[in-house]
């Protein structure tokens, strides 16, 4: 793996070393967050099916580090820590996990489900592929509108098989639509090998047929994927034209917090996360620059495991949602004959 | 008020609505260039450009789930789907996403969508060109789903979707496309979710929607001759559904047919009779008849076209069964 030079750090400004600083912390808060998940889930406190993100702390990280404000984010399923690190508070998070009020989505969605459109944050959706042509649509209203920004369509390696993201693919070249298909390409489905899914499985060739350019990096580097992310991002916004972007890491875990993975070699796997965790890697790297010490890594680790706490005592504190409230949010314009409060109540 | 066609409705409404709102854009295959395969965007390419009229490739899950995300973000589209034979590759787009995304994030975005689509068979369009799914979109909360029969309902209700926070699906058919009534010059919306009695009678009620409206009417002015009064429910809007105003009526006439273009197992018209037995069984003088398509793939000969479809001779038929109390022998 190769990591950016970093010559002159020296010349780092406070601002620049406290930013590589905060990559760390948001990979570590990820981390935490999705072990202390999976603890909440093994506890019942957590229900349905949830997905984690360990080992694709980089990849995260550095997709969210080269976004800006404007932009809006489409993702699958596995979607706890994109809106982590797209700067919305774990407790509201943890909260919609355990399906209080005081999630992010009113705890109608769950974990599959997670929404914030005050920060982009434009959705998880678990109909694979389904979450493609929308990002597609959100880029076309940036467009039609002529706003600025460019909307991310995050996807698995294996959706890239169905026919949704092929259509995407050919109406945001035609469209001029600044879409980023952002491939998270952990080498699996649930447990099939992109080899047996994908015909070709260089997913970033995956454009080709539809004039869309196509590249492809280490995930498990949050740097390179910041600088790719943001070359590629800037762009679609200049261009219009869309792009993939085939990152490549390590799923650490099953398919699901529930999968015990026994279709992958426990050697590998075992192999797996010692070389191509992402933390290890960034903090060795912290830590060869002189940005950080034990000290801070220390006091930091300790940040983090309270923060996460704070997120589940929120999340536990949260009022279930009422019954009464079942209807609630069924139609944004309301009309005659639809079930309301008074139907509501009848369920009690 | 000015008579108009069905067709003549559907293309002023859009035209206006395009005026009224610039972030109003129609969306579907052939709808520019070609000015649309049964000519409802005739003219309006020419007067709105390719930016508010666009012409989309074959590639209806693409497109529709483009509308939604554009939704999402403000924009106000309204999609042509050419059949609604087509719309199945497209499903997944209106009941996974369309119809959730107000709901399931909690109330955080709106989707002001409208999938505009004939349905039906006419003409010996034969099995995949004939079909009747509105009562899928009907099945799902969260859409709103209409289907006028006049040009009065038509405009009204195309502007009420237009105007409208949801998605909303939005039946034609192409029997009705050349009909004439009356409009109003002036903006006026019809309600979604409001049925209307469109001929009032006291014998029976006959309730149906779309086609099978225009249908019903001629059957009760000609059952009018023989001194059978037939009360004409036109739904309008599937969902939601206006139980009150079918109720009232079946209360009234005690008697109760139901009709509809859909194949009768799970259709339309099962849904009719349920609502009818559980909120007026006791003012039921005969069990409620049901007339539906006949659960074939639509056959191409024409007669065998004609006969698996309902018609006014089938309604006919009902209603006397009704009236005279046997009983319905659908196979």
């Amino acid at each position: 793996m190769t990591k950016p030079a970093l010559d002159n750090h020296t010349a780092l400004s406070a601002a620049q070393v406290a930013e590589l600083r905060h990559y760390y912390y948001q990979m570590v808060l990820m981390r935490r967050f999705e072990e202390r998940t999976n603890e909440m889930y093994v506890k019942a406190k957590i229900g349905g099916y949830c997905h984690l993100n360990l080992g694709e702390e980089a990849t995260i990280v550095g997709l969210m580090a080269a976004l800006k404000p404007e932009d809006y984010i489409f993702t699958n399923y596995r979607e706890h820590g994109y809106i982590l690190a797209r700067g919305v508070a774990p407790g509201p998070i943890m909260a919609e996990l355990f399906g209080r009020e005081t999630g992010v989505s009113g705890g109608r969605g769950g974990s599959m489900h997670l929404f914030d459109v005050s920060k982009g944050f434009m959705g998880g959706y678990a109909i694979v592929g389904g979450q493609v042509p929308l990002a597609v649509g959100a880029a076309y209203a940036l467009r039609y509108q002529e706003q600025p920004g460019v909307v991310v369509a995050q996807m698995g390696d294996a959706s890239t098989n169905i026919g949704a993201f092929y259509e995407s693919l050919n109406l945001a070249k035609l469209w001029k639509c600044p879409v980023l298909f952002f491939i998270v390409n952990n080498g699996y489905g649930m447990g099939s090998t992109v080899e047996m899914g994908s015909s070709e499985p260089d997913l970033w060739k995956k454009g080709a047929s539809f004039r869309v350019h196509g590249e492809q990096v280490d995930g498990t580097d949050v740097l390179a994927v910041r600088d790719a992310v943001r070359r590629l991002r800037d762009h679609a916004e200049a261009t219009g034209e869309p792009a993939i972007l085939d990152v490549v890491s390590f799923r650490f875990r099953g398919h699901s917090v529930i999968d015990a993975d026994r279709y992958r070699d426990a050697e590998e796997v075992r192999q797996g996360r010692e070389q191509h965790d992402p933390l290890r890697h960034y903090a060795t790297w912290l830590q060869d620059h002189a940005l950080a010490d034990d000290a801070w890594f220390a006091t930091l680790a300790e940040q983090v495991e309270r923060e996460v706490q704070e997120a589940i005592d929120f999340a536990n504190a949260g009022p279930d949602p009422k019954i009464e409230d079942i209807f609630t949010y069924m139609y944004a314009s309301p009309v005659p004959n639809t079930p309301g409060p008074e139907a509501a109540r009848r369920l009690l | 008020m000015t008579t108009i066609t069905y067709r003549q409705a559907l293309n002023s409404t859009l035209g206006e609505e395009l005026e009224r709102d610039p972030k109003v854009l129609l969306m579907g295959e052939e709808i520019g260039i070609f000015q649309g395969s049964y000519r409802i965007t005739e003219g309006l390419l020419q007067r709105f450009g390719p930016k508010r009229v666009v012409d989309a490739p074959i590639a209806e899950e693409g497109f529709v789930g483009v509308a939604i995300g554009a939704a999402m973000l403000g924009l106000r589209p309204v999609v042509e789907i050419m059949t609604i034979n087509f719309i199945l590759v497209a499903i997944d787009q209106v009941v996974n996403h369309a119809s959730k995304i107000h709901y399931m994030f909690g109330g955080q975005v709106r989707v002001p969508l409208v999938i505009r689509t004939p349905s039906g068979g006419t003409g010996q369009l034969a099995a995949t060109h004939s079909q009747s799914f509105e009562n899928w979109f009907a099945y799902c909360p969260g859409l709103k789903v209409v289907a006028p029969a006049t040009p009065y309902d038509a405009k009204g209700l195309l502007r009420a979707a237009i105007r409208d926070d949801d998605p909303v699906i939005f039946i034609e058919s192409l029997a009705l496309y050349d009909t004439k009534g009356e409009v109003p010059d002036e903006d006026f919306v019809v309600p979604i979710g409001v049925a209307e009695v469109k001929r009032a009678g006291h014998d029976v009620t006959v309730v149906a929607y779309s086609r099978m409206t225009a249908v019903a009417l001629q059957v009760a002015q000609r059952l009018a001759e023989e001194g059978i009064s037939v009360e004409v429910v036109d739904l309008r809007s599937l969902r939601p559904l206006d139980r009150p105003t079918i109720i009232a009526s079946v209360k009234k006439t005690n008697r109760a047919v139901v009709i509809a273009e859909d194949w009768y197992s799970y259709g339309v018209t099962a849904e009719l009779a349920a609502t009818i037995q559980e909120d007026a069984f006791d003012y039921l003088d005969a069990p409620v008849q049901r007339v539906a398509g006949l659960e074939v793939p639509l056959p191409y000969a024409k007669d065998l076209s004609a006969a698996a479809k309902p018609s006014a001779q089938s309604l006919i038929n009902a209603i006397h069964r009704v009236l005279h109390g046997t009983r319905n022998n659908h196979g």
